[in-house]
C-alpha cells in the first residue's frame, strides 16, 4: 500500500499545496482537449456506416484513451496525496475512509491501446467493433464528455480562489473607485466597496480568499481525483473479477498439473514393470534356451531342436508383449492415420454394431488425439460391457476450435458419473485439456456421452518416428 | 520368381533378402522408403512384393499406402505386407477390391522361414494369406457376438484356418485330419453360415472374411 501513496519511496514527486492551483488550471486544458477528442470520436463513429469513419475511428480512441491514461496517473497522485502518509491534506482528519478503499483499489489501470489482429479495411473494421464494445471505452467517453462540466469546475476551484483573492488585496484598493463608477454597486464577496474603509477592509479578506485557495488547493484536486477515479475506473470491478478468475484458474492448473505429473510417473511405473516382467524376461529367457541349446547341439540334437523352438516362442511371446505395450503407450493406427480410423479401429474390435461418422478436417495435435482416443476407447468399453447395448454411435466433430465427440449407445441407461470410477478417471484426463464431458443417461436409455475438447488442428501429417 | 522387398532396418532388409535368395527367390530391388518402393513397383514388375508397413519419410503406414497405391495401377499385383502390428482395419482395406494376391502378416512370422516362404508363394499364386492373430480378433469378436454359435469347436478350427487363408490339404495337415474330412468341416460350416459355396480357394477366404467381419 506504501507504493500507492505520496510517501512512498521516493516513487512519486510528492505534488505541493503551491502546486495544486496550476495542477488545477492544466486539469481544466485537458477537460477541453478531451472534449475536442470526444467531439472527433463521435464525428468517426457516425462516419463508419459509410466507411469513412473505419480508419478515423481507432485513430480517435486512440487518442481519447491516452488522454484517459494521463488522467488516470494523475488521479492517482493526488488521490495518493490525501493518505495518511501523503502531504497534509485537509482531508487528513479522516484518513480511515481513504485509506481502506485505496488498499482494496489500489492504483488506475493503465489500459492498452486496442490492436487490429488483421490488416487492412476489414481488420481496421474489427477494431472499431472491438473499441465499441470495449466497456472501459465507454467509460472514457462518458469521462471525456463530462469532465468539462464537473471535473473543470471542481479543478478550477483553487486557482479561482488566488485569483479572486488577490483581486481583492491588490486591485479592489487601486481600482474600486472606477467600478464603482461604471458597475451598478461594487461588491467583493459580501462587502460593499463604496469608500476607501470598505476597500481596506476588503484586504484582509482578499488575503483570506488566497490563504483559502492555496491551503484547500490538494483537497478540491482530491474530489477531482474522486471523481475522475470513479469514471475511468469503470474496469476496476472487471478487475477484481479477473483477479478473482485468475485466482481460481491457478488453483485449478495447480490441481491439474499434479494429476497429470502423478499419472504420467505411475504411467512410467507401469511401462518399466511390464518391460521388465514381460519383454525382458522373456529375452532373457530367451538367452537360456540358446545357450543350453549350443551345449546340448553335438550330444543330443533332438532336445537342442526343442531348446530352439522354446527360443523361438519366448522371442515370439517378447514381441508379442512388446505390442501390448506399445498398444497401451500410442496406439499405432492412432499414429499412423488419426483419430477418426484409430475409433473405427476400435470398433472392429467391439462386440456391439459401432457406426463412427467422422468430420475433422485435418490431424489434431497429438497429446489432444490421445487423450480423446483413450476418452473414446473408455467409453465404449463401459457401454459394451454395462449397458447391453446391441449398437453405438460415434459422431466426431471439428468445429469453432472444438473437438466435440458423443458417443450414443442402445443399452439400459442410468449411468452415473459418481459410481463407475472409469468416467470420472476420463472428466480427470479430458480436465488436463480444459475437456468436458457430459452425461445423459435415463433408466432405461439411451445413454449418450458427450465431450469437448478445446484444440487447435495440426498439420495433416505428423511424424511418429 | 522377382521379388520387391521393402524394408527401412538394414538388418531385417538383409536378413529378408538372404532369406528369399536361399529359397530360390529373385530379388530384383531392395528399398527403404515409400517413394523408391512405388517406383519400383511401377519399373520392376515383379512378381510378388513384400513390405514393411511402416516406412519413411513419415514413419506411418507409407508401406501400405505405397501398395495400394500401386494395386490401383495394377490390380492384382501381388504384395504381402509385413507389421509389428496387425490391424482388423487395415485388413479390412486391403482386401477390399477383392482382387486377391495380398498377405498381410505380423513381422514375428518371418521367424518361421518355411511358414513364410509359403505365404510369400502363396501371395504371388493369387491367394490371400492373413495373419492368424487378425483372425482370432475376427473370431473372437464373432463368437462374442453369437455370429458363429452354429459352429462346432472344430468347425470353428476349421473356419479360423480358412480365414488365414490355407488350403485344405495345409488344413488337414494342420489339424492332424484327412483332407476329405475337412472337405465335410468347409461343406457344414458354408451350409450353417449360408454361404456361397465357391471351389476357388480365394473366393473362400474373402466369403468367410467377409462374413467375420460383419
Amino acid at each position: 500500500m506504501t507504493d500507492g501513496t505520496g510517501g512512498g519511496p521516493g516513487i512519486r514527486r510528492l505534488p505541493s499545496r503551491l502546486a495544486a492551483p496550476a495542477e488545477g488550471l492544466s486539469l481544466v486544458g485537458t477537460a477541453i482537449v478531451g472534449w475536442v477528442a470526444v467531439l472527433a470520436v463521435a464525428g468517426a463513429a457516425i462516419l463508419i456506416p459509410v466507411g469513412a469513419g473505419v480508419p478515423w475511428f481507432p485513430a480517435a480512441a486512440t487518442w481519447l484513451r491516452s488522454l484517459a491514461n494521463r488522467s488516470r496517473a494523475r488521479a492517482d497522485l493526488w488521490f495518493a496525496a490525501a493518505a495518511p502518509n501523503g502531504v497534509a491534506a485537509p482531508e487528513q482528519a479522516a484518513p480511515e475512509q481513504a485509506a481502506p478503499e485505496q488498499a482494496v483499489l489500489g492504483e488506475l489501470r493503465q489500459l492498452p491501446p486496442w490492436v487490429a489482429r488483421r490488416d487492412g479495411f476489414v481488420g481496421r473494421l474489427l477494431l472499431c467493433r472491438t473499441i465499441l464494445t470495449d466497456p472501459a471505452f465507454r467509460a472514457e467517453v462518458l469521462w471525456a464528455t463530462i469532465d468539462p462540466l464537473s471535473g473543470a469546475v471542481l479543478a478550477i476551484v483553487p486557482f479561482g480562489l488566488i485569483l479572486y483573492g488577490v483581486f481583492g488585496a491588490l486591485a479592489q484598493p487601486f481600482l474600486w473607485a472606477t467600478i464603482h463608477a461604471f458597475a451598478d454597486g461594487n461588491y467583493y464577496a459580501f462587502i460593499h466597496v463604496d469608500s476607501w474603509t470598505n476597500a481596506i477592509l476588503a484586504i484582509p479578506l482578499g488575503l483570506a480568499f488566497l490563504a483559502l485557495g492555496v491551503w484547500s488547493g490538494p483537497w478540491w484536486l482530491r474530489c477531482h481525483a474522486r471523481l475522475t477515479r470513479r469514471l475511468l475506473g469503470a474496469g476496476r470491478a472487471q478487475l477484481a473479477r479477473e483477479r478473482v478468475e485468475l485466482t481460481r484458474r491457478v488453483e485449478q492448473l495447480d490441481g491439474i498439473r499434479t494429476e497429470v505429473t502423478d499419472a504420467s510417473a505411475a504411467e512410467l511405473r507401469r511401462i518399466e514393470r511390464d518391460l521388465h516382467d514381460g519383454a525382458q524376461a522373456r529375452l532373457v529367457a530367451m538367452g537360456m534356451s540358446l545357450d543350453a541349446a549350443e551345449r546340448q547341439l553335438e550330444r543330443d540334437p533332438d532336445s537342442a531342436r526343442a531348446l530352439l523352438l522354446q527360443a523361438r516362442q519366448a522371442s515370439s511371446a517378447a514381441l508379442a508383449d512388446l505390442r501390448d505395450l506399445v498398444r497401451g503407450i500410442h496406439p499405432p493406427v492412432l499414429a499412423d492415420r488419426g483419430l477418426p480410423d484409430a475409433v473405427r479401429a476400435l470398433a472392429l474390435d467391439m462386440v456391439p454394431d459401432v457406426t463412427v461418422d467422422a468430420a475433422i478436417p485435418a490431424r489434431l495435435s497429438p497429446p489432444t488425439e490421445a487423450a480423446a482416443y483413450f476418452a473414446v476407447n473408455e467409453v465404449l468399453t463401459n457401454a459394451a460391457k454395462h449397458s447391453g447395448a446391441k449398437r453405438i454411435d460415434v459422431d466426431l466433430r471439428y468445429d469453432a476450435g472444438r473437438l466435440r465427440i458423443e458417443v450414443t449407445d442402445d443399452g439400459s441407461g442410468g449411468a452415473d458419473p459418481a459410481r463407475g470410477s472409469g468416467l470420472r478417471g476420463i472428466i480427470r484426463r479430458l480436465a488436463a485439456f480444459d475437456g468436458t464431458l457430459a452425461l445423459d443417461s435415463p433408466p432405461g436409455g439411451p445413454t449418450t456421452v458427450r465431450m469437448e475438447i478445446p484444440c487447435a488442428l495440426s498439420s495433416p501429417k505428423t511424424s511418429s518416428s | 520368381m522377382r521379388v520387391v522387398i521393402a524394408e527401412d532396418l538394414f538388418l531385417l532388409r538383409d536378413g529378408l533378402t538372404h532369406l528369399l535368395r536361399e529359397h530360390g527367390f529373385d530379388i530384383v530391388a531392395a528399398v527403404e522408403d515409400g517413394p523408391a518402393l512405388l517406383h519400383a513397383l511401377r519399373t520392376e514388375a515383379p512378381d510378388v512384393a513384400v513390405v514393411d508397413i511402416r516406412l519413411p519419410p513419415s514413419f506411418t503406414d507409407d508401406g501400405l499406402r505405397a501398395a495400394l497405391a500401386a494395386r490401383q495401377e495394377r490390380p492384382g499385383l501381388p504384395i504381402l505386407l509385413l507389421s509389428q502390428y496387425v490391424e482388423p482395419l487395415y485388413a479390412r482395406e486391403l482386401l477390399a477390391d477383392e482382387a486377391g494376391a495380398i498377405g498381410y502378416l505380423l513381422k514375428d512370422r518371418v521367424s518361421d522361414a518355411g511358414r513364410f516362404v509359403e505365404a510369400v508363394r502363396q501371395v504371388a499364386s493369387g491367394g490371400t494369406v492373413l495373419d492368424p492373430h487378425v483372425v482370432s480378433r475376427l473370431l473372437v469378436r464373432s463368437t462374442a457376438r453369437g455370429t458363429v454359435d452354429a459352429l462346432t469347436d472344430r468347425e470353428r478350427d476349421v473356419l479360423g484356418l480358412m480365414a488365414e487363408g490355407r488350403s485344405n490339404s495345409a488344413i488337414s495337415q494342420r489339424l492332424y485330419i484327412s483332407e476329405s474330412a475337412v472337405t465335410k468341416h468347409t461343406a457344414s460350416i458354408f451350409a450353417k453360415l449360408d454361404l456361397p459355396v465357391s471351389n476357388d480357394d480365394n473366393r473362400r477366404v474373402l466369403a468367410v472374411l467377409a462374413y467375420l467381419n460383419r
